[in-house]
């Protein structure tokens, strides 16, 4: 699958940590462009259409789709150690920052001069959301209505507005949503 | 409230079932996880629920650290490893198993079907998520304001979202939130 080098040395183990953790802690506002520029662009350590390749199928299982990059593409180079030591390093740097001021904000986020900026945070972080739903429902609403539109309104509505279990409304959805698709690729 | 081990475990089995749920990432579990921490369990309430969404937001690494943070609230550091763990290692396994066999179907039929189909649950996932986080941080007309010029600012132009964050943070700052 990814037998050819692109062209640097192959990264060593450690190379692959810290390759993983400066991807990690300069990862602001999505991790992927960021993975991608490392890995690709500056390391050469894959080509852009491996990387897209690894990309779709990783957003294809579940899970955080950078985090399942980060193991496959540590265990394309050096199997279970290289999937293990590329996700800690991922995860490392980022977990004990989210730890540290985890802990400062259990500690002091009722405090009065606080209130304020969490609360302009919070509807901020608010529309970042609103803007990442509208842009990959775009290709979708492109396309004339579609059973595929219904399914997107279903999910909608029994995760957001009805609050059903996940587990539950995907057992339902996924395997009706992905007979539509089968029936219409024919 | 369960506490100390009864808690953790709590904690791991939540995460590691919805780690296999979360199809198209982190942002699909969203409403999921506000549903366990706020509705089922109580580890913390809805404003808490949408600033720790934010801090996640406005820090660097992957947005599956919100995980982290709904840990940490829960259960303390030990919480907030758990939780992060539970939540990475049973798709990472399924990521690890799938690298080796995936490629020998690649471009088959029920491949693309199943892409395809699981692009809609997605797309209204992510939307239920936008819904969920905006019911819990926005309790004025201010603040709605705030999140519709941000989700604007983000839809329709490139400039990085820390600009929104850092000014939506400095409108709280100087009390008009």
């Amino acid at each position: 699958m990814f037998e050819k080098a692109v062209g640097s040395a192959p990264p060593t183990l450690a190379d692959l940590f810290l390759g993983f953790a400066r991807i990690s802690i300069s990862g602001f506002g999505g991790v992927l462009a960021w993975s991608r520029r490392l890995l690709v662009d500056e390391k050469r350590w894959m080509s852009a259409s491996e990387f897209n390749e690894l990309y779709a199928l990783c957003q294809f299982l579940p899970g955080p789709n950078v985090v399942n990059l980060s193991v496959m593409f540590g265990a394309r180079l050096y199997g279970l150690r290289g999937a293990v030591v590329a996700f800690l390093g991922l995860l490392s740097p980022a977990v004990a920052l989210m730890l540290a001021i985890g802990t400062l904000y259990t500690r002091y986020g009722e405090l009065p001069r606080l209130r304020g900026i969490l609360a302009g945070l919070a509807a901020a972080a608010a529309g970042l959301i609103i803007a990442t739903a509208a842009r990959i429902a775009e290709p979708l609403l492109r396309r004339r209505p579609k059973p595929a539109h219904v399914i997107a309104a279903l999910s909608f509505i029994a995760i957001g507005v009805m609050h059903y279990p996940l587990p539950w409304v995907l057992a339902l959805l996924v395997p009706l949503s992905i007979a539509v698709a089968w029936a219409e690729s024919s | 409230m369960p506490s100390g081990f009864g808690l953790l475990s709590t904690i791991a089995m939540q995460f590691a079932l919805l780690s296999l749920f979360a199809i198209g990432g982190a942002t699909t579990a969203v409403p999921e996880i506000h549903r366990q921490a706020v509705e089922l369990h109580h580890w913390m309430t809805d404003r808490q629920f949408s600033e720790l969404f934010a801090i996640s937001q406005a820090a660097p690494g992957p947005n599956v650290v919100i995980v982290t943070l709904i840990g940490l609230q829960a259960g303390g550091i030990l919480g907030g490893l758990v939780a992060t763990l539970a939540m990475c290692v049973p798709s990472c396994a399924l990521a690890y198993a799938a690298f080796r066999v995936f490629d020998r179907f690649k471009g088959e039929r029920w491949q693309i079907a199943v892409h395809a189909g699981l692009l809609p649950v997605t797309v209204g996932l992510v939307g239920a998520s936008a819904l969920v986080v905006a019911r819990a941080a926005d309790h004025d007309w201010t603040m709605l304001a705030i999140t519709l010029a941000t989700a604007a600012l983000a839809y329709w132009t490139k400039v990085t979202p820390l600009i929104a964050l850092a000014l939506a943070a400095a409108l709280g700052f100087a009390g008009l939130v």
